[in-house]
């Protein structure tokens, strides 16, 4: 899709892209490159010598248990987000639909959330969990269950999940609204007039019809997951305890943070890369063929 | 919303809806959606009311959820001595500059990427969408240590423009405007020709006015976007100067043992606030920026 009419001018339009097309060589190509680069390389202990590896960093990698581990806690971690995050999202959004004169009061009532960072949202949390000082951390210790996240690696897990998927509710919650307000009502109705009832008519005509949303919404949510919780975890856990919700990202700035093991790093950078370029192309590919029944 | 430059948001009509009759089991619906409220509303309550207490009923872990009398001393001593050092004032000011900036630049830099592969042809064109485009795949948490030494080599580790500048590039806002100019007639063009208008003062008197709306659904999402950094500003911000309000309040509460929790309360509070008001004060833009727009 090109335009007609254009201007002739042949250095401006140069000038124009110069600063972006500079910024994306110079801090994402140039790095990325290198990241790539560096994970084929290792450095000796004194990190005088480098020699090329060839895939021996990815295989190290893959045969370590512990790297396994963080893969199996991204996976927990990941779909425990998005499917707390995408069905509370639906449910509220169908109720708000239904009330046309409430829907822009709950709205506004539901959407700041998506303006708190991860780490913030981490911090709300931890005045409601908190074992000593949190609201509910008291109760559920007064009323005898043992609750310490900071203890507790399946409880940690927990605390994690469920301070990522309140911040992502809101966005969701905006996405399913707007594509319940676009259902066209005469649908709706004559399902109705057929006999359909409520819950029936939500799964056998609403849910279908909104599928390009919540598909849209899952990959969105997966990447938020993924990318954007390492504030969450950084804030709430630092990955603990015992390593118990250390996600890939998280373990890949470890790696390179503290550790100092840029191969290892790097190894664990690429194959970061390759997931987020799978869950952009299915994304791009779906939203091509707008997923619709 | 995100970190990650790639994925978000996509085209769906927003229309007004239809009127919708409402049922029977209203009520219930009200019941459940005000719940929902309740509970999401539930931690920013806590944190709100917490910080007008003094730390010894916080600690004490009386989990106050009414208002105290001490806000005023907690908010000045968040404002003016913070935690771990850095005077929360100078803390929100570092975060401001930063959202700002990033929000404005995207905006500009991508405005007018996106009107050279619009606009114009010439070699390369295509190349340079793509190399633009690609970058939706490269979020910055995939490249954080190489980015970190181009960064570190150039001299800009703690400063502004080491926070700033290699994230201010943005496929999804020029791809946005990008989609937008597209839609802009060609007589609109051909008229500024005859006018004898060249391309730059095309550009000022009537492709910008036209993008307003564009912009100010996109500085809503971008304002957010910069002041909710987190891994980026952890390795680049590392002195007082420069340390944002987020990094700041996450590292008053490492040593837990000695923790003000009052005073960690209150600056939480201030550090949400910038962000949740331009949402709220901007909704509408917000809005049709999220479900219209990408990021």
């Amino acid at each position: 899709m090109d335009r007609k009419v254009v201007f002739k001018q042949r250095l401006l339009p140069y000038l124009l892209l110069a600063p972006q097309l500079l910024i994306t060589i110079v801090f994402f190509f140039w790095p990325a490159g290198q990241a790539v680069w560096f994970a084929f390389l290792r450095q000796d202990a004194f990190g005088i010598r480098t020699t090329f590896v060839g895939f021996e960093n990815f295989a190290e990698l893959l045969a370590d248990p512990l790297y396994l581990e963080t893969i199996r806690n991204t996976a927990v971690f990941c779909i425990g987000v998005t499917a707390i995050a995408l069905s509370v999202a639906l449910l509220l959004a169908v109720l708000a639909d239904r009330q046309i004169r409430g829907a822009g009061g709950y709205r506004i009532l539901l959407i700041w959330p998506y303006a708190i960072a991860p780490a913030v949202a981490a911090v709300l949390w931890i005045f409601l969990f908190h074992p000593q000082i949190g609201l509910i951390g008291r109760a559920l210790n007064g009323a005898g269950i043992a609750w310490d996240y900071k203890l507790n690696g399946d409880q940690a897990m927990l605390m994690v999940i469920l301070a990522s998927a309140w911040k992502q509710v809101s966005y969701n919650f905006i996405f399913f609204l707007a594509g319940l307000q676009s259902i066209p009502k005469s649908v709706l109705e004559a399902a109705a007039i057929d006999g359909a009832r409520s819950v029936r008519r939500f799964w056998t005509i609403t849910f279908p019809l909104l599928s390009p949303t919540t598909f849209f919404l899952l990959v969105v949510n997966l990447v938020y997951a993924f990318f954007d919780t390492f504030g969450v975890i950084d804030a709430l856990t630092k990955g603990g305890p015992a390593k118990a919700t250390e996600t890939l990202i998280y373990r890949a700035y470890v790696d390179g943070r503290v550790n100092l093991d840029l191969g290892m790093s790097s190894a664990q950078s690429v194959v970061l890369m390759l997931v987020v370029i799978l869950l952009t192309a299915i994304q791009f590919r779906f939203i091509e063929r707008r997923v619709h029944y | 919303m995100s970190t990650t430059e790639a994925t978000q948001g996509l085209a769906l009509p927003a229309e007004a809806a239809p009127p919708r009759r409402a049922g029977g089991s209203d009520r219930v619906a009200h019941a459940i959606l005000l719940l929902g409220v309740v509970l999401f509303a539930l931690p920013l309550w806590i944190v709100l009311m917490g910080s007008t207490h003094d730390a010894a009923t916080i600690g004490r872990g009386e989990v106050p959820l009414l208002p105290g009398g001490h806000a005023v001393e907690n908010y000045t001593a968040a404002w003016q001595r913070g935690g771990a050092g850095v005077p929360g004032g100078r803390m929100l000011w570092n975060s401001t500059v930063m959202a700002l900036s990033i929000a404005l630049g995207k905006i500009a830099i991508s405005i007018i990427s996106a009107y050279a592969v619009v606009f114009f042809r010439f070699p390369f064109r295509k190349a340079a969408f793509w190399s633009i485009f690609i970058t939706l795949m490269l979020p910055v948490e995939v490249r954080i240590f190489p980015t970190f030494k181009v960064v570190s080599d150039l001299g800009m580790v703690n400063t502004y423009a080491g926070l700033i500048i290699p994230v201010i590039a943005s496929a999804t806002a020029t791809l946005l405007f990008r989609q937008f100019f597209m839609t802009i007639p060609d007589e609109f063009v051909e008229a500024a020709k005859m006018d004898g208008a060249g391309p730059l003062r095309f550009f000022w008197d009537v492709v910008l006015p036209l993008s307003r709306t564009n912009m100010a659904a996109l500085f809503v999402i971008l304002f957010v976007y910069g002041w909710n950094q987190y891994l980026w500003p952890l390795l680049v911000a590392t002195s007082a100067d420069v340390e944002t309000v987020v990094i700041g309040m996450v590292k008053m509460i490492g040593s837990e043992a000695n923790t003000e929790w009052n005073i960690v309360m209150a600056t939480c509070v201030l550090a949400l606030l910038p962000p949740v008001a331009v949402v709220i004060l901007m909704q509408r833009w917000f809005v049709k920026g999220l479900t219209e727009t990408e990021k």
